[in-house]
């Protein structure tokens, strides 16, 4: 009882954390850093949803966070429109072609699904980097506008976007949450697990891989969004595979499938990144074979270890508690047990 | 007519090189059903190795070839025994994630060891020839033929060897092949040997008419995967009608429709072949 009670309030501890944190830190730089990193923590926990979830990985989810950036910045610059509006067509956008795309790749299985959907990626960063004269090719789109105030409430400082982003991240952790326990989310593990099996106690394997996979659409077109609006200028890169690979990485180090690993493995990974600073581009050579490690030895990643260790222990008490009614051991059933 | 002849050649150089990275990728995945995203990084190695034993020690393209060829053929039997053995009874999804590893190591390796900026491999077959009319650089006529003579050497391999045939046999039916007492683990290492020899070729004939930088080999890996899902994944064939197809397809999509468009051919053509059958276009055809 008193191990929940200390998930419990480690979370209120960490919410508390974040709503101070503007007046904790004085440092703007830091708070900027802060602020990235909890948009890519939105576009993972997307990720999460499609890859940790049912299980098929899309290597085009970048090329989504990218459509959801440059509609809002094509939008707002280009067409001029009002800045919410662009906002919800850059959500609405990103989940239509997910939805497009998803229809046609569920098609395919296994290692097709992963090689078609890189092309679909791929094809949307060559489209993003050659269309010169919508997107503005590799010179990229510049003066996207911040945020426009709803009301009261202007985002004008640095504070008061890390407050929005952070409000989306809360919105994306508790739909990631309430999509876990629900019937929902337990058919996707269902599917997850064995695709034949969810087949035969009559679950739509198709119709469950799209929706995850359109709703994790929507997640990275929601993060791109925000990341247009906050960095204010866009170009071809954010399209490129190798991000995409680096939320991946995210992902896997935080604990794939799980609710917290998301934020934990952007968290810890962007803080390495900032501390690794002097590695520059090279700080692959490093975390390329943590990942071969992790996937190795830890699948699991940081989060579901330690969740799997305490559920170990917990189950070990409870034995050593009721020995005398159960005296074999039953046999502990993995939940994430893959094919 | 003329254009069209010149732009033939091109394609089927540029094919050539094409063929033998897919040939690599389509054994490991017909062996081992590895999609081994890390085998563009091994080309991408393979150039520079070339590169810098040409420049370092001074050694003829031929002989620098060889080496390289030795070098990269252990990286990928190291990446073999290291990650994917290790993995062999993972799921798919671990596999392509140690594979993304693998790739983000060695590309931040390059990156390290050579630096970023894109370099020239300097040939000694830069002249021109001119045959029926044709003009064309020693170095393409090179790839071309330098590309049939490696396909023929690897044909006769596999099929006039013992151990050539039990590579084969392995990708017909993997449990049959345990049964006559075919050692999974010497198939495992000389299918990586083999496909990082023929990448580490690929990328030596093709660097003198590219340019080298650490992410050279991310677009044709890419291109690879495409043609052997158009070829029908682990089908050797397969592969090389694909990368001469491919190769020739942009040739003329360069010339005729647009040459900024044209690495968008191949994927546009893998989605509308997927689309069209999602198995692929030979499922389950393995030679």
């Amino acid at each position: 009882m008193d191990k929940v009670m200390n998930i419990r309030n480690g979370v209120i501890l960490t919410f508390i954390i974040t709503l101070l944190l503007p007046f904790i830190v004085q440092s703007q730089y830091v708070l900027h850093v802060v602020t990235m990193a909890l948009i890519w923590a939105i576009s993972v926990y997307g990720y999460n949803m499609n890859v940790g979830y049912v299980g098929s990985l899309s290597l085009a989810h970048v090329g989504f966070f990218a459509i959801g950036a440059y509609t809002l910045g094509l939008l707002t610059v280009k067409a001029g429109w009002n800045f919410w509006l662009a906002f919800m067509a850059a959500l609405v956008l990103s989940a239509a072609i997910g939805f497009l795309v998803g229809l046609v790749s569920f098609r395919t299985k296994g290692h097709f699904f992963a090689i078609y959907t890189m092309c679909v990626g791929f094809i949307i960063y060559l489209i993003i980097d050659k269309w010169d004269s919508l997107t503005g090719g590799v010179r990229g789109l510049i003066g996207i506008p911040h945020p426009a105030p709803i009301g009261p409430l202007t985002f004008d400082t640095l504070t008061s976007q890390y407050y929005l982003v952070l409000f989306f991240l809360a919105v994306t952790i508790l739909v990631a949450k309430r999509l876990l326990h629900s019937l929902l989310g337990r058919t996707f593990l269902a599917v997850n697990n064995s695709e034949e099996l969810a087949r035969a106690i009559g679950i739509s394997t198709r119709k469950n891989q799209l929706l995850s996979f359109v709703i994790s659409c929507f997640f990275a077109g929601l993060a791109g969004a925000l990341y247009a609006s906050f960095v204010r200028f866009i170009g071809p890169d954010i399209a490129s595979i190798v991000l995409g690979f680096e939320m991946l990485m995210y992902l896997i180090i935080g604990g794939i499938g799980t609710l917290a690993g998301p934020l934990v493995g952007t968290l810890l990974m962007v803080w390495l990144t900032q501390s690794l600073q002097f590695l520059q581009d090279s700080r692959m050579v490093l975390f390329g074979p943590v990942l071969v490690l992790l996937v190795i030895f830890y699948p699991q990643g940081i989060v579901g270890g330690i969740t799997n260790h305490w559920r170990k222990r917990r189950k070990r008490s409870d034995l050593k508690h009721s020995e005398s009614k159960l005296p074999k051991q039953v046999p502990s059933h993995r939940v994430n047990a893959r094919r | 007519m003329d254009l069209f002849l010149q732009q033939l050649l091109n394609g089927l150089s540029t094919g050539s090189v094409y063929t033998l990275v897919a040939l690599g990728l389509t054994m490991v995945f017909g062996v081992l059903h590895i999609p081994n995203f890390a085998h563009g990084a091994f080309y991408m190695i393979g150039a520079y190795v070339t590169l810098t034993v040409m420049t370092i020690l001074g050694l003829h393209y031929w002989v620098a070839m060889i080496f390289s060829v030795f070098v990269i053929a252990s990286l990928a039997v190291l990446s073999d025994r290291l990650v994917y053995h290790p993995l062999r009874n993972a799921s798919p999804l671990q596999h392509m994630i140690a594979a993304v590893g693998i790739l983000l190591f060695l590309e931040a390796l390059a990156q390290v060891l050579w630096g970023a900026d894109y370099r020239r491999m300097e040939t000694s077959y830069d002249d021109v020839v001119h045959i029926f009319g044709l003009t064309v650089t020693e170095q393409r006529l090179l790839i071309l033929i330098a590309a049939v003579v490696i396909m023929a050497a690897l044909h006769w391999f596999l099929r006039k060897t013992m151990i050539g045939s039990a590579i084969i046999a392995m990708a017909q039916n993997r449990e049959g092949a345990y049964l006559v007492g075919i050692n999974a683990n010497v198939i495992s290492v000389l299918t990586f040997a083999i496909s990082g020899a023929l990448a580490a070729a690929a990328a030596t004939l093709a660097s003198p008419i590219n340019l080298i930088f650490p992410a050279m080999g991310n677009l044709v890996i890419m291109k690879a995967f495409v043609i052997i899902i158009i070829g029908g994944m682990g089908s050797i064939p397969g592969a090389i009608l694909g990368g001469y197809l491919l190769g020739v397809a942009e040739s003329f999509g360069a010339t005729y429709i647009s040459g900024d468009y044209k690495d968008m051919i191949a994927f546009v053509l893998l989605v509308i072949i997927l689309t069209v059958k999602p198995t692929g276009l030979f499922p389950g055809r393995v030679h």
